[in-house]
């Protein structure tokens, strides 16, 4: 007799908790213990994505990692709103030295572990675009090329927040900043230009890149314990929306990073030594103008006249993306595929699949789908 | 303390800082009504038993099902479900299959023998329900509930009213609709057969009833003149669907003109398929789009072989035969003759124009208004007499077994509330859930499971039940599409993703509640929840 996979369509498909599901499947962040690595009272803005992107990921790693992990934090927003002395919002061991050195501060915590022999306590290094694509990357590259036991977070938000909305190299073209104003024939951000530190990590051939957003909670965290998993260096990238910087309501700091995901400007996916292992195909796409019109960044591509050269340069951009990892792969263009994911929703949505978080396998719970 | 060099201060937590004074909005958690309950005619809270289904808790879903409708197995037969029309998940994929649910509740309900508890205490107050029907059952059920002595006086030979003598039984078996009015019967309440009530003010005077609830129906078939040769065969749909209850089944013939447009043509038409006849054919003086019937009705009529004549009337019927006569609309949408006419055959010609309610009982009471063929009655369902209220069929109203238990279940928290000297005040009613208030995207997409429904061959020829219903895996996967529309469904979004940890979590089945220390009033909370359940307000300050 055929047995009906029972599903959870209603509530476990993509929210953060579930009532339905057994407590070993659920989130980290629906946990009523959880850690709380960045606490309440920090000084960060109204709809923060850094703040609720930091505390996904070491909330995550502290489960991960039982509870013992030293964080050590690069200058910027996440730094300065969270320990304006003597206040902190730390709930970890947690450390700061410089703007540019905090892959080498966390290599030397790493070395200092290992010379102890706790290896039990894990190492993350952290910091926004700014301190990881420019100020610290040749020490990041450092970090990666001796393959050093150190998780290096970066959490994305496209330019230098903290000290008034500057230009970053992962400021994405068009893109108005204080440096780069919405001003004469080329307005913004120039095309052409920046670095695609995922790729840069990439290259360096260590164990573990990934890149993951705000939006989509389970794959964050999934990717987070994955690294954890592994030792050596290790690269995870956040996508985190800034309702300042980015001209957006405060209210809409998720549905940003979904839209980035959704049109392909931010593609989400995972490599191993330089190599692409998994994508998170794009679940209801739509164009980059979805994504572009609400964000005051980009407003001058809308008005007084609409710039439709830099709409279809960026939606390019999009759909080089989308071709060059997949993200339509298997899935029909619009709004069809709802089946679970690679590697997450397949284990919310079958209580009987048994895979939980390291299931790689789509084939069975997408033919289950059409039972 | 001894400090280091340079230091002046302890370090301590950041949860000194009162982060919520930034604040000029806040979150607050609210309760929306949901499509499918604002458009329940019976009042049900399908959005709160969908959620215990949710779950597996069947025999919770059930009962809350019970408050307010005690006829679960019958509802999820024969209602029209304008829940599934309203409901906020058409606009997603497929509306959910609440109906289906439903019977599948009422099913298992029957088939493990559940029950809602019979009154502790008894309030020695003493109601006479005047007919079985749905909404007479229905009153009795929740006065019984209540605590109140509770009589139903029926005047036919069973109870059931409509639900028995209209409904074919390929809708409505009877071994379903039995076991819920015997579970009624059972919570103690006297249901007396073949006992009409023809004086209601003497009866409740000399046998000490303190109120009464009058659901009596509409089963008076109505009549129109039609010139007939002496040897046509002419019967009335409501005989037609009541003689069906006996040992004799009616004689159609071969050929059968049904006359009306209305659900109890068709189901005279369907009945008649099923009797033999190789022909039933529905003559309509409108068009489909105008018809009184409901869609799902035609529907099935049609996939079954019923043959439909629109725009036509019938002027003379014969033996053997029927003279028809084209219509056109006018402008104003009425039909008007055309002096077209056409002979087509028919055995026999089935009239289904429309039922009156037989009032004779209320006749010697005062005050009573009767207008257009029903009782008037004011929003409590009282009549103009006190004590005496009215519902179903008899008081104006859509004439469905949903409406029916919907007056049932008003009258009796009125008829209650009259008894113990006070007026039923309804709680005040929240905005509704409308679909811009949803955040969808939580919610994956997923085909509607479609009730198996037999093959039309099969249904030709036997009154085995028409729509089929789910198994427990179906009615689990159809209840978990719901959406919880404007109510909290304890998903954790906005404990998960609150930048400032200002939403406390309080545990299942006890919400959460925002920390107005440090909620900051960014309203990500409010445009992440799915359901809509968070509205943001101006702060104050």
């Amino acid at each position: 007799m055929p047995v009906q996979r029972v599903k959870f369509y209603q509530t476990g498909s993509f929210v953060v908790g579930n009532r339905l599901l057994p407590a070993e499947q659920r989130t980290v962040q629906s946990d009523l213990h959880r850690t709380n690595a960045l606490t309440s009272g920090h000084r960060a803005c109204q709809g923060c994505g850094e703040a609720l992107g930091a505390r996904y990921v070491v909330d995550a790693a502290m489960r991960a990692a039982d509870g013992k992990v030293i964080a050590v934090n690069a200058t910027g927003c996440l730094e300065v709103f969270s320990t304006p002395y003597p206040e902190t919002s730390w709930q970890v061991p947690w450390m700061h030295s410089l703007f540019g050195n905090a892959p080498a501060v966390a290599t030397g915590v790493a070395a200092a572990l290992r010379a102890k022999g706790r290896t039990d306590v894990r190492v993350i290094g952290q910091g926004g675009d700014g301190s990881t694509v420019d100020i610290g990357f040749g020490v990041l590259s450092g970090m990666f090329e001796r393959n050093d036991d150190v998780l290096y977070v970066c959490y994305d938000n496209e330019a230098y927040m903290n000290t008034g909305i500057q230009r970053s190299g992962a400021t994405p073209p068009a893109a108005r900043t204080m440096t780069t104003q919405a001003v004469g024939a080329e307005p913004g951000n120039a095309f052409g230009q920046g670095k695609n530190l995922p790729a840069l990590a990439m290259a360096h051939e260590i164990g573990y890149v990934a890149t993951a957003t705000v939006a989509d909670l389970r794959d964050l965290e999934h990717k987070v314990h994955r690294a954890m998993g592994l030792r050596g260096a290790r690269y995870l990238h956040v996508l985190v929306p800034c309702p300042l910087g980015w001209g957006i309501p405060s209210g809409h700091t998720v549905r940003l990073a979904r839209l980035a995901t959704r049109c392909g400007l931010f593609p989400v996916f995972e490599a191993e030594h330089g190599e692409v292992t998994g994508v998170t195909p794009i679940r209801r796409r739509v164009g980059v103008e979805e994504y572009l019109r609400p964000q005051k960044r980009y407003a001058h591509v809308f008005s007084p006249e609409p710039r439709q050269d830099m709409i279809d340069a960026l939606q390019a951009r999009a759909d080089r993306n989308i071709r060059r990892f997949g993200l339509l792969d298997g899935r029909p263009d619009e709004d069809g595929g709802d089946a679970p994911r690679r590697n997450d929703a397949c284990c919310q949505n079958n209580t009987s699949c048994q895979n939980n978080t390291s299931c790689q396998n789509e084939a069975p719970c997408r033919s289950e789908e059409q039972s | 303390m001894e400090r280091p060099f340079a230091i002046t201060l302890d370090v301590g937590t950041s949860l000194a800082n009162r982060t919520g004074s930034w604040r000029t909005q806040r979150p607050v958690y609210t309760t929306l009504i949901p499509p499918c309950n604002a458009a329940c005619p019976a009042g049900e809270n399908c959005q709160a038993w969908l959620y215990a289904a949710e779950e597996g808790d069947y025999r919770t879903a059930w009962e809350r099902i019970m408050q307010d409708n005690p006829l679960p197995a019958v509802m999820g037969r024969v209602c029209y479900h304008p829940c599934e029309s309203a409901c906020n998940r058409g606009h997603l994929d497929e509306a959910v299959g609440i109906n289906s649910v439903e019977r599948f509740l009422g099913d298992l309900a029957i088939d493990k023998g559940w029950t809602v508890p019979a009154p502790a205490t008894s309030t020695g107050r003493k109601v006479l329900v005047v007919g079985a029907g749905p909404s007479g059952l229905t009153a009795a059920h929740h006065l019984r509930r209540m605590g109140h002595e509770v009589q139903i006086r029926e005047a036919g030979p069973l109870a059931g009213g409509m639900m028995r003598f209209g409904i074919p039984s390929y809708r409505l078996p009877r071994d379903i609709l039995q076991a819920e009015i015997e579970r009624i019967c059972d919570l103690g309440v006297d249901l007396r057969l073949n006992c009409p009530v023809t004086d209601l003010r003497g009866t409740m005077r000399t046998e000490g009833f303190d109120a009464a609830f009058v659901a009596v129906g509409a089963h008076v078939a109505k009549h129109t003149q039609i010139p007939a040769g002496e040897s046509a065969r002419i019967l009335d749909a409501v005989t037609l669907l009541r003689s069906m209850e006996g040992q004799d089944k009616p004689m159609l013939g071969r050929r059968v003109v049904v006359y009306g447009g209305g659900n109890t043509a068709l189901d005279a038409a369907r009945t008649a398929k099923r009797l033999g006849a190789t022909e039933a054919v529905v003559v309509y003086r409108r068009t489909r789009d105008r018809m009184p019937a409901h869609d799902i009705e035609v529907e099935e009529a049609l996939q079954e072989g019923v043959l439909m004549r629109w725009l036509s009337t019938i002027r003379q019927a014969d033996e053997g035969k029927v003279l028809m006569e084209r219509m056109e609309l006018d402008e104003t949408g009425f039909p008007q003759p055309t002096g077209e006419v056409e002979e087509l055959e028919a055995d026999t010609l089935v009239l289904a124009l429309g039922q009156d309610a037989d009032l004779r009982l209320l006749q010697d009471v005062p005050g009573v208004t009767i207008e257009n063929g029903v009782v008037q009655v004011g929003d409590d369902l009282m009549t103009a007499e006190p004590g005496i209220f009215a519902g179903g069929d008899m008081v104006p109203s859509d004439r469905t077994v949903t409406v029916a238990v919907g007056h049932g279940r008003k009258a009796a928290k009125n008829i209650d509330a009259w008894l113990r000297g006070t007026t039923y005040q309804a709680p005040p009613k929240s905005e509704p859930a409308t679909f811009d208030r949803l955040n969808t995207w939580y919610y994956s997409d997923a085909p509607r499971t479609v009730r198996p429904v037999l093959d039309a061959a099969r249904r030709h020829s036997t009154f085995e039940e028409v729509v089929g219903g789910l198994d427990e895996s179906t009615a689990l996967f159809e209840a978990r599409r719901c959406l919880s529309c404007g109510n909290c469904f304890e998903c954790d979004n906005c404990y998960g993703v609150c930048p400032d940890n200002a939403v406390i979590n309080l545990g299942p089945g006890q919400g959460y509640r925002i920390d107005l220390d440090y909620c900051k009033g960014c309203g990500i909370c409010v445009a992440e929840c799915p359901c809509g359940a968070i509205s943001l307000e101006p702060e104050n300050h």
